[in-house]
Formats: C-alpha cells, structure tokens, sequence
C-alpha cells in the first residue's frame, strides 16, 4: 500500500509568508506536495471558523503562516492571529484533536529554507497522527468521537 | 534657446537611482535610466539585510525594482555608460554607448534552460566571485529586467565560434549572437548623477593579508556570505576548510580615515553601522560565535544607531575594541587562523587573539572613471573625489540642470540615498516645470462592462512556463480537467501567459466569448497579477475579476519528485480557484479629488525649502510658524561645515518665501485642530492675525527642535560655561571678547547617549570642532581641549577634525562614567578630566566652556493625534520606513522633513525638505486617487455597534456613524481601509465582509480543496 499522505490546507499571508513560498520556489527548496495553499491579505483574516471548517471538510491539518511579530504589513494583524491561534490550539486539545494537526509558524519573504523547512515538518507531525478521523466528510462533517 | 523638455535622465540603477527615476516618472517626466550592469538594483541589493532594523534589504527592495521595471514612464537603458553630455539646462545631448546583451530583450522569458546548459562557468560578481556563474546568466534572481545577458568575455560563440547551445536550447528564439554594440544620443531636459560609490579594494595591501586568503573578506562578501540567498545560502562558514567559525574579527576604518595605506581621508560614515549590523546577525545564526569589532571612533550617528550599538553590547555580547589594528597576520602554525595584536585601551597592554575569518569593513570611494567623466562634463568634485555640493543646495552640481545623489554626493548611508534621491529628483522636476506632461505617457484604459446579473462565464488559462510547469506538471491534463469545472467556459495552455502576444489573445477571447472571470493558473499573483489585471481592463473587464493559481513556484519548482502528486495539487488548486472566482464581484475604488495645496508646519530651514519646493511648482502653500519670525534654529548658527555664512543663506530663503506668490505664511500660529485625510486635510489654525481654516491636500511635518539647556557643568552658574549656539552668537556679535581668550574647553556628548537621551545628536561633533577651528583662526595661540566621548565627524567632515589636531587642539577621551568635572575659580574655571592615554586626571584652566548639548524634539504629541502620526520613543517623529520611505508617513498624504525627524545639519534638512515636497508632488500631480477595492465594508443590519473592528484596526477605518439610518452602527472608510481583514475576522456578529477575501468565498475554497 502507498503510504499515507495527509491533506494539509495552509493559509499564508501574502506579504511574508506566500513570498517565502514563492522563493522556495525560486531557490528551488523541495517539499511534498500536500498542501492546498490558500492566499490571504493577512494572518489576522483568518478566522478560527475556517480552521475549524477545513477539518470539518476532511483535512488532516491545517497550517497558519504569518509575518513575523512586529514585521506585519498592516502593523498588527499576526498579533491578533497568534492570540486566537494560542486559545484555538488549547480548544482543539479540549474537543479531543491532536494539538499537532494545528501548525502556525512566522516566516519572512526572505525565508526561503525555512519555508520548505517548516512545510516538510508541518507534514511529517500530521503523517505521525494518521488521517483526521473526527469528522467525516460523507456524512456532511459530522464530528465524530 | 529652445524649449525645455520634459525628461530627466538618471546615471545609476541603485536604490539613489530608482527612487529619483520613481519620484520623477510619477510627477509627469519621462525617465532614462542609465546603468552600466546588465540589471538594476546596486548595492543595495547585494545586501543581506539593513541597518539598524535588520529588515531583509532585497524584500524592501523588490517592490521597486518591479515598479521601475515595470513603469511606462521609466525606460532602462542597462549594459549603457554616457560618454559624453552637450547642451545646458533644460536640454542637454546625452552619448550613451550600450553594450551589446545578444540577448533579445522582447523575446527572453527569463526561464533559464540557456544558463543550465551554457558549459561555461566563471566568477559571480555579484557574489563576489565567492560563486560561480555562467556565461549567459542574470546577476540574481530577482533582477530587474528579468532578461538573460551572455558575458561576451567568456562565451564560447562569440570568442571561439564554438557551442551555441543557449540559441538551440532557448524556447523563445531570443539569442542573437549578432548583437552589435551601439552608440546614440537622446535629448533630456536634466540630468541626475545617482551612480554611486566603489567599495575600497584591499588587493595589494599587504598589511591586510588580504591576498590569496580566503579568511579575509571584506564586508560586502561577508554580506554575501550572510545572505539567505548568497553564495552558502546563509551559513557562515570559515571558507578555506569549510568549518564553522568561532570567532570573528571586524576591522573598521579599511580604506576611510587613511591617508597612509591609501588616499581616502573622509569617514565613510556606514561602516561602523554595517559592522555592528554583520555581527548581530552572525551572533543570531550561532550564539556561541565570539564577535570582535577594532574600531577608532564608533561612529553610530543616526536615527536608532546608538540603540543598535547598546544592544550589539549589551544584548549580543559583541566586543568592542578601540584600536586600529595595524596588520593582520596569518596564523604560521598547523592550526588556521588570523593573528591580530593590538593594545588594550584599559590596560594600555600589548594583545593578541586569533580570529577565524577577519572581515575588512571597507570604506566608499569614488573610482578614477567617474571622477574622469565628472571632469569631462564639467563637474568640480572634493578632495576626496565626491560631487561638490552646496550647504543650501545640498544636490545640485556646479553645472546647471545637473543634480546629484546618493554616494556620489558623499558617503552615506541608504535612508540618506532615499532622502537626497527625493530632493533631486524635486529640483530636477522645478527646474523642468514646464516641460511636466509632455512627454510621459499616459495608460488608456475602454470602458468597464456591466456584468452584474450575468451567470460567471469563467476562462482558465493553464501556463507551461516554458517547460517550467510542464517538465513536472501535466498542463494538459490540467486544462482538461478545468473545462469538467462550473462555470468554466473556456479552457486553454500557453507556453507563456505572461508573453504580450498571449495577452492579446486573452483580451480577445474575454470578447469573443463574453468571458466575465479569468483564472491564470501560472507562476505568483505577487509579481504577475498586476500585468494580468491590466490584460482584465484591456478586455473592458474588472480587474478584481481574476484569480491566479500559483502552480510553479508552489508547484513544479518545489515537487519535481513527485509529478503525478503535483499535477493533483494544481488540479486541486485551479478547482479552488474556480469556485472563488464564481463568487467574486467587480469591486470599485473610490476616487478623491485632492485639494491641489499644500500645509507647511514649521518656518525654519526645512519648512522653508519645502514650501519653495512645491511653490515654484505651482501649488499654493500655507506655512504656517508658531514664532513671530522665520528661519528657527538657523537664526543662531554662525556658519555651516563647509564654511558658508548661515546668516546669509538663511536671509535669502526668508526672502524668497516672503516674496513668493504662491506662500502663504501665518506668524505666531497654532493648531486647534485637524479634520480629513489625504487629498483633503481641514487644518483650523489660530494666527496672529485671524483664526481660520486651512484646506489641503498634502501636509508637510517640519516643526523641528531645540537646544537642550542643560542642568550639569554648572550652566547658567557663570557666564563663561555657554552652550554651542550661544558659543556661535558671540562668534558672530562678539568676536573681540573670544579674541581674549586664553584657554576654551569644549565638552561633547551633554545629554547625548546618557539613559535619559539615548540617541547621538548627530551634529555636536562637527558643530564643536568647527567652532574650535573659528576660535584658532582668531587667535592662533589659544589652547583649545575638546573632550569627547567619540568623535562623530562623518562622510567629509573628518576632514575638519583632521585640520582641528594640524592646528593643535587637544581631544582628550573621556568615560560617561567619569565625566570632567567643572568648578569654577577666580578668573576662570578649573575642569578636570581623566586623559584616556595617560590614564590621569588633568586639570585645565579654562576661560571658556562651550557645552555641546543635546538636541531634543518639539512637544509633538498633540500634532501626533491630529495627524495620526507616531512618535517615536526619543520624541523624535517616526517615518513609514526607516530605509526606503524617510520622509513619509505610514498615514497617506503627510510628509516628514528636518530635525522633527532627527538631528540634523543644513545641507541634509533641506535635501529632506525636497524630500518631503518631491514625496508630496508625486500626490499632487495625480489630482485625483484611487484607494484599493480590497477594502472592508459593514452590513449594518448585522452590527451590534460592539466596537471591536474600531479597536483593532491599526488605520482608524472603523467609526461609528453619527448621523443617518445606521447611526451608531459601524461604518468603515475605504479611503483609511487597507484591506487586512483584521476587523472582519473579530467581528463576532458577522456584519464585516472583506471585498476579495469573503468569508464565503474562503469556505467555497475550503469545501472543494
């Protein structure tokens, strides 16, 4: 049997993150291709309803990245989103989901290596636990314990 | 003579260059921009990162190499030196000669298959041969043109007649081994010099062991050696075994304040900074690395560097040692290793310390070729071979119509690039006033269609890239797979989206099949979306109805192992892609009129020349000064550092102003208070003569600051301990008295870098030791002492501090924590100072102190609410960028010039006043904004007036309606908006929508991942 290869939604910032992701391409970093990369103006648009809606629709996790504290295009909005990343992550645990499907990380438009870095180890966490077997996608995202 | 005309042409791609071609190109003039490599970029552009902030130098910098790229008023002239100018101000024949690319600009798509097989590889340049290249290459990824040149010197066709094998390997047709170089001439109606400076080269010089040692580097290679993207993609390494350093020595003063090893007696004013900046960043990749800086003076005189220089410290643990490090000595032993001996300042002892890799901080110079050329078109340089400059003209040449910036002008750093690139590019753009709009092009742009009610008729278009995409992505079958998709009515592949004969195709096929949605599934939407949103308003579509799937550089560049999985990825992609696009809306931006004038805050220096800079453009102005008379600070000062009379420039400027028809200047004015924003600020004022209210498009900050009258060294207990400005009255009401004196004692550093004022004031040094010189030339026999704590004289002014020890005045070192101490006696003052050498105290009996106070800002706060303006923790004002934007703020239409920023001499108030005014013209000329259609908006019916979305937004979009159906609802102003999404993902009853980014259309991308 093929290995496993878990669905990964990401969301990326497009000033810092997505220009990270653009450079692993340019520098031509390699990764696996398990992400489904979803561009946002800012960390700080998503919302704990998406993440908790990319579950519910089957992913295995879900990635958040950001601009580093304090290098935020619009001055603050990782600051927002790491506050509702942190209390998201602790509900996560609450309701019975492996913290480690929930990743969020902090990467420049010059961080290339990291990019690729993160992703591969973003990857390697969500293949450790399995498939996402809390909610099934055939019966409508119903939660399942 | 004949008319004037209406472009400018700019020597230099670097970050001076590329912002004066922006300012221009953005006011109405056409602009050639000339450079002598095959991209443009600079220095600026081999940097890792930049001082004092440690911002990635090429992230903040990419975004203008694109716009000049990209700009229809900018025009590249690469591989292009001038050889000769004729003619005079406002029309001048340029000879350019251009090197031949043989590489056809038009067809090149940059995919680099030509590069990947040319067998030839030769030193990288731009990594300072510390890689290789080959011989069809472009100097870094980001090059702006993206376009290939083949290095003529090396290539096997065009020296041997052998190879070829970029032309049979190239996609596009693009190699033409034919090229010729060319020579040709192009009118201009002026001319800015931006080409920068050459960094010292140590070859030769024995003493640096420099020479065939690859453990000595000079700072800009090590800058490669710590770039993310250089030569070892970051990793420090000790280069000759490859082994991890762990210990590194900075040598500061390589090539700058040397007339002995070579001729360059000028500071190079950066190095210290660049030093400090290397090693931080070396001690974050490895913590355990043992950082050494040798160092003279350390010269950390800008806005944030005494922090960075307290931190490097105390923080980061960096050694900072005071000497000049004579030689550097390869370790002769097994072990590896550089030998440094020096004496210890403490101890006065004899050391040494091994070091793995020494870095050589080198210094700025100009090369004999371009001091020849300035010569040969009639440009007098320094002595040092800079562009000579005037006080109170700080960027024009001696020839008319010829203007000057960046390092050419004197070593600087890059904030004062930008600076000096602004105030260039404003007098080059007065002094063409009326050749404005006659050459520059304009975009013209059909008519938007109405395509509300139609159901989503949605075009993909899948990109080989070359073989980019293709080699590892099945594009057909991605096509194949998007025609199955909703809404999709056309599907196709190009091998390049981004060529211009596929965007013809594009525009067409959005007509013939009524297209009303486009998806491009290629490479970025950061740098491609924009050309293809321009494709969307050919076609007479939105441009917000587009999407981009980025199927290359998150996809064929990164999964080349896995070319079925990737291919999924983009299926997958381009299906997400298609259900947001469904969604999307044509957005709207709002356009605003902007109130052709401009608010001056401020009459003194900077106050002045920006008023003058947007007056002689025609805009009215409004200065409006909170004292009775013009001229602020500079009505104290005695003369500049080049040794011209204040008084007299000052006078001529308050002339000009108040004879200006288009200024407007209120006395004894102040704010009440403030309304608008960009385009249209309501400033209500209350002046000596009525109380009124000033409308505005623009609003210049230029309130400067003060002499700190300070409360040690028993100032204001007698009459002869006096501060520097009082120091230049007497030098200019009193000169008989100074002329008495037998012994004057100067003390720098008085509220400076102490706990209370952690920030250099920048001048003090120079002022200090000017003055001394002042008081030598009245009397040849007076003892002078200056005691300092580091002698601050940057770029060309080292050179007064050199002729103040030829005259014989005495700089005695001292300690903050062992400051002089002054009492007074009969007949005079005794102060007694610890020497630094000598290591004992010694008394002198002074007949006069001067102390050379701190500066410090205004009261600003209140001024920082009206504008919404930050201040920063010194009281100073803090631009938008320290690097890029030094005289703009984060908020729209208000500008930032003179001490208000940070301390500051003349010739650099007023290039940051044209700063300021070039900054605001580039707003003015446009009449009219767009804001971004990415913007928020509120459904009212949903808001329960909580409040969130107007504390978290950082830009003040959010407020409460005060009149109408939805008052006290939520209300957001598009103008202020920009687009984040913050207040939309915390408002907790739904009522927020982000334009673009909806909710709705994230989920519908979510489900069908």
């Amino acid at each position: 049997m093929a290995e496993y290869e878990p669905k990964i939604i990401t969301f990326l910032c497009n000033w810092c993150s997505y220009g990270a992701a653009d450079l692993a391409g340019v520098s031509r970093f390699q990764y696996p291709p398990n992400m489904r990369i979803i561009r946002v103006p800012c960390s700080g648009r998503i919302t704990p309803k998406m993440i908790l809606y990319s579950l519910k629709n089957g992913f295995d996790g879900v990635w958040v990245s950001g601009c580093h504290p304090g290098d935020c295009h619009y001055i603050s909005g990782n600051y927002y989103a790491r506050r509702k990343f942190i209390l998201l992550k602790n509900m996560i645990e609450f309701m019975g989901i492996e913290k480690n499907r929930l990743h969020f990380s902090w990467i420049s438009s010059a961080e290339g290596v990291k990019f690729a870095q993160v992703a591969n180890e973003v990857i390697k966490q969500v293949k450790i636990l399995g498939p996402s077997k809390y909610f099934d996608k055939h019966t409508g995202g119903a939660y399942v314990r | 003579m004949s008319k004037v005309i209406g472009s400018v042409l700019i020597t230099g791609g670097g970050i001076g260059g590329i912002q004066a071609a922006l300012d221009l190109a953005n006011s109405g003039y056409y602009v050639y921009m000339v450079e002598k490599t095959p991209s443009i970029g600079g220095v600026m552009s081999q940097l890792d990162k930049t001082f004092p902030t440690n911002d990635c130098s090429m992230c903040i910098m990419s975004p203008k190499l694109v716009e000049v790229g990209r700009h229809i008023n900018i025009k590249l002239v690469t591989l292009a030196e001038i050889q000769d100018v004729q003619g005079e101000k406002g029309n001048f024949k340029v000879k350019i000669f251009q090197q031949a690319r043989y590489v056809d600009m038009d067809k090149c798509i940059a995919c680099g298959v030509c590069s990947e097989k040319c067998p030839i590889k030769v030193d990288d340049l731009y990594n300072k041969s510390l890689a290789k290249r080959k011989a069809i290459y472009v100097p870094y990824p980001q090059s702006v043109p993206l376009k290939f040149s083949i290095d003529p010197r090396y290539c096997l066709k065009l020296t041997k007649g052998k190879c070829g094998l970029c032309e049979k390997v190239c996609p596009s047709g693009a190699i033409n081994y034919d090229d010729k170089d060319k020579t040709f001439s192009i009118n201009v109606g002026s001319i800015i010099l931006a080409s920068g400076f050459s960094a010292y080269d140590p070859s030769g010089k024995l003493n640096y062991a420099y020479d065939n040692n690859p453990d000595v580097v000079t700072s800009i290679e090590f800058e490669r050696l710590l770039s993310a993207s250089g030569p070892n993609k970051g990793h420090i390494i000790r280069i000759s075994d490859y082994n991890e350093p762990k210990k590194i020595a900075w040598l500061q003063c390589v090539g700058s304040r040397d007339t002995n090893t070579c001729e360059n007696s000028h500071c190079s004013s950066v190095c210290c900074m660049y030093a400090i900046k290397q090693a931080i960043i070396a001690k974050e990749h490895d913590p355990g690395l043992e950082c050494a800086i040798f160092y003279m003076d350390m010269r950390t005189h800008g806005k944030g560097f005494e922090n960075c220089y307290n931190e490097a410290k105390d923080k980061y643990g960096i050694k900072f040692i005071r000497c000049k490090v004579h030689s550097v000595i390869p370790n002769g032993t097994a072990e590896k290793g550089q030998l440094i001996n020096y004496i210890h300042e403490e101890s006065g002892q004899y050391q040494s310390d091994i070091f793995d890799i020494v870095v050589l901080s080198v210094g700025m110079e100009i090369s004999e070729g371009e001091k020849k050329f300035a010569k040969k078109i009639g440009i007098e340089l320094t002595l040092n071979g800079f562009c000579k400059t005037e006080t109170f003209n700080p960027v024009a040449t001696t020839k008319k119509g010829i203007f000057v910036c960046g390092a050419f002008q004197g070593p600087k750093d890059i904030p004062q690039t930008v600076i000096e690139a602004g105030s260039a590019a404003l007098c080059a753009g007065v002094s063409l006033v009326e050749g404005r709009n006659t050459l520059n092009k304009t975009v013209i742009i059909p008519e938007e269609k109405n395509i509300s009610g139609d159901r989503p008729r949605i075009g993909v278009f899948v990109c080989h890239c070359g073989i980019n995409i293709g080699n590892v992505i099945d594009v057909p079958a991605v096509r194949d797979f998007a025609s199955d998709l909703p809404f999709v009515e056309h599907v196709a592949d190009n091998i390049y989206s981004c060529s211009q004969d596929t965007q013809d195709t594009i525009t067409n096929l959005i007509k013939e099949k009524n297209l009303n949605r486009v998806i491009v599934a290629a490479c970025t939407p950061r740098t491609h979306d924009p050309l293809f949103q321009e494709t969307l308003l050919n076609a007479g579509l939105n441009k917000y109805l587009f999407e981009m799937v980025n199927i290359r550089n998150h996809g064929s560049w990164v999964h080349k192992n896995y070319p079925e999985a990737a291919t999924q990825k983009a299926k997958d992609l381009v299906r997400m892609a298609v259900a947001k696009v469904a969604q999307l809306l044509p957005l709207k931006e709002a356009r605003l009129n902007i109130n052709q004038s401009a608010l001056v805050i401020g009459g003194g220096i900077s106050g002045m020349a920006a008023a003058k800079g947007l007056a002689d453009q025609g805009y009215k102005v409004n200065l409006i000064e909170h004292e009775s008379k013009l001229g602020g600070t500079a009505n104290h000062l005695y003369q500049t550092a080049k040794g011209e009379s204040v008084e007299k420039g000052l006078l001529k400027m308050i002339h000009d102003t108040k004879n200006h028809e288009n200024i407007h200047t209120y006395f004894n004015a102040e704010i009440k208070q403030v309304n608008g924003f960009v385009g249209n600020f309501e400033t209500k004022i209350v002046s000596d003569r009525s109380s009124e209210t000033i409308s505005s498009g623009v609003t210049i900050i230029a309130t400067g600051a003060s002499e700190l009258k300070p409360e040690e060294y028993l100032y204001g207990k007698s009459p002869n301990i006096i501060t520097s400005l009082e120091l230049d009255r007497k030098l200019k009401e009193d000169k008989d008295t100074l002329n008495k004196i037998n012994c004057a004692v100067f003390i720098q550093c008085v509220g400076s870098r102490e706990p209370e004022r952690p920030y250099c004031s920048r001048i003090c040094c120079t002022h200090s030791i000017a003055g001394a010189l002042h008081l030598k030339k009245l009397n040849p026999h007076m003892n002078i002492f200056i005691l300092y704590r580091d002698i601050r004289t940057y770029g060309e002014k080292e050179i007064l501090y050199q002729q103040a020890r030829e005259k014989g005045v005495i700089f005695i070192r001292y300690n903050v924590d062992n400051k002089p101490k002054v009492t007074k006696v009969q007949n005079g003052l005794k102060i007694e100072v610890t020497d630094h050498i000598l290591q004992t105290p010694v008394t002198i009996k002074a007949d006069l102190l001067t102390l050379a106070t701190s500066i410090v800002p205004a009261k600003n706060e209140q001024l920082s609410q009206f504008f919404k303006i930050p201040v920063n923790d010194d009281g100073f004002f803090a631009e938008a960028h320290v690097k890029l934007a030094p005289s703009d703020f984060a908020t729209d239409g208000v500008f930032l010039c003179g001490l208000a920023h940070y301390p500051k001499p003349i010739d650099e108030s007023i290039a940051q006043a044209q700063a300021a005014a070039s900054s605001a013209t580039r707003l003015l000329v446009q009449k009219t904004i767009n804001t971004s259609g990415t913007v928020a908006i509120v459904n009212p019916s949903f808001c329960s007036s909580c409040g969130v979305c107007i504390s978290v937004c950082p830009f003040n979009a959010p407020a409460f309606a005060e009149e109408g159906q939805n008052s006290g609802k939520s209300e957001i102003n598009p103008v202020l908006c920009k687009g984040c999404g913050v207040c939309v993902a915390s408002c907790r009853s739904g009522a927020l929508h982000l334009k673009g980014f909806e909710e709705s259309q994230i989920m519908a991308m979510i489900e069908c991942a």
